[in-house]
């Protein structure tokens, strides 16, 4: 962290903030501390659904040392967490769990959604069992690609995620506005969940050759 | 595991069954799977590593028959479809194994006996063959599916099984998904 970014949003000439510095005194926003405190010590959730879940605890092992970014306190309970790597093939029947979770974890909040499948199902898309990414009920921040991605690319999307958070304005990000953002659950039917995406967070991708449902299954 | 388990004294035991060199299985009488399992028990097959079920269905089989005169036919019959349950034992205190042995149904209301009193370890083995063939195992303590979720429709490992079509755009389908993606794309 360098004082130059805590003087983000400040029009403080250079002179001036090194005599304020020799004085004792650190120039800064609210949003800027704030972010780079929260930056700093993003606790994520001990959470894991597949074989990403390794390259994730492998990132946290002395080798890799997720540590030296301020995010080694993987915690075991959604209410102490600020981050939530889903990481790993997020099956129909885990989804609802998984969105559970993320209701139960309190603002400010954020998701890396790791690997193939949980971006968008990967290699399981087509099948009957696998939800077609996570990001069709809860936001995500970060997407991580890779099947699985390497520790160190988990500790790139913390890097990015890190910037992202040092970019929040608390007076207008959700994550401070709107209370703690909870998504409804999506229940079971017979064969896939309902229902199956959150408009809120998702929208099908535009699709001019689209036709409906009843043409291409007849 | 060394010596493999002769299913010699198995048939001397059970005349009702059978033994299918190819597969090198014993096919157990639907009656008689559970007194059977509780002997192998008592003969020291301690051990049931794996259960699964496998689909056949309904199709022709040619076969050569050699008739009185000597001249050799091709008969065409229909088999029926059926399900096996297939179950493979180990020895642990004899140090041998395996012995496979199955249970055959139809594929119509399967139904088989449980082994789950004899080994326990056939308790989530034989709820996924429920879940994923639709095989009911009769005397089995917590008959429930594992896999998919109770309200899911269907048995997704039966060869019939037609999933619910909801393809989605691919840059670059293949395959199956070239079928799908052929018959049409649907928005979600």
């Amino acid at each position: 962290m360098t004082t130059e970014n805590l003087n983000a949003g400040f029009d403080l000439d250079d002179t001036t903030r090194a005599e304020l510095e020799r004085a004792g005194v650190i120039v800064s926003s609210v949003d800027s501390l704030y972010n780079w405190a929260r930056g700093g010590s993003v606790w994520p959730l001990t959470f894991g659904l597949a074989c990403c879940a390794i390259e994730m605890i492998a990132s946290a092992t002395s080798r890799f040392d997720i540590s030296r970014f301020g995010s080694e306190v993987f915690r075991a309970s959604p209410r102490q967490a600020d981050l939530m790597i889903v990481s790993g093939t997020v099956t129909k029947k885990m989804a609802p769990q998984v969105v559970r979770i993320f209701n139960q974890m309190p603002e400010p909040k954020w998701v890396i959604a790791m690997g193939a499948c949980a971006i968008s199902g990967g290699p399981f898309k087509q099948g009957y069992n696998v939800l077609k990414g996570i990001d069709r009920y809860i936001p995500v921040d970060v997407y991580l690609p890779g099947c699985p991605p390497r520790p160190e690319a988990v500790l790139q999307s913390l890097n990015y995620l890190q910037e992202k958070i040092r970019t929040q304005d608390i007076k207008s990000d959700p994550a401070f506005t709107k209370g703690r953002r909870q998504y409804p659950v999506p229940r079971f039917t017979g064969t896939d969940l309902e229902p199956p995406y959150n408009p809120e967070v998702w929208q099908p991708p535009a699709n001019p050759n689209a036709k409906p449902l009843e043409e291409a299954t007849a | 595991m060394s010596a493999p388990l002769s299913h010699e004294p198995v048939l001397r035991q059970f005349p009702d069954a059978e033994w299918d060199e190819v597969v090198g299985a014993v096919i157990v009488p639907l009656g008689q799977a559970r007194a059977l399992a509780e002997w192998l028990l008592g003969q020291g097959v301690d051990y049931c590593s794996n259960v699964t079920g496998v689909d056949y269905l309904e199709c022709e089989v040619k076969e050569k028959v050699t008739k009185e005169d000597g001249t050799v036919e091709t008969v065409t019959r229909t088999e029926p479809g059926r399900i096996d349950v297939v179950y493979h034992l180990y020895s642990m205190q004899n140090k041998t194994g395996p012995l496979v042995i199955k249970q055959r149904t139809g594929r119509d209301n399967a139904e088989v006996a449980s082994l789950t009193p004899v080994w326990r370890s056939c308790e989530l083995q034989e709820r996924e063959v429920f879940d994923l063939f639709g095989v009911k195992f009769t005397g089995h303590p917590d008959l429930r599916r594992i896999l998919m979720w109770d309200e899911f429709e269907g048995h997704p490992m039966r060869k019939d099984y037609t999933e619910p079509f909801d393809y989605e755009w691919e840059p670059t389908p293949h395959d199956e998904i070239l079928e799908k993606h052929q018959r049409g794309k649907v928005i979600v």
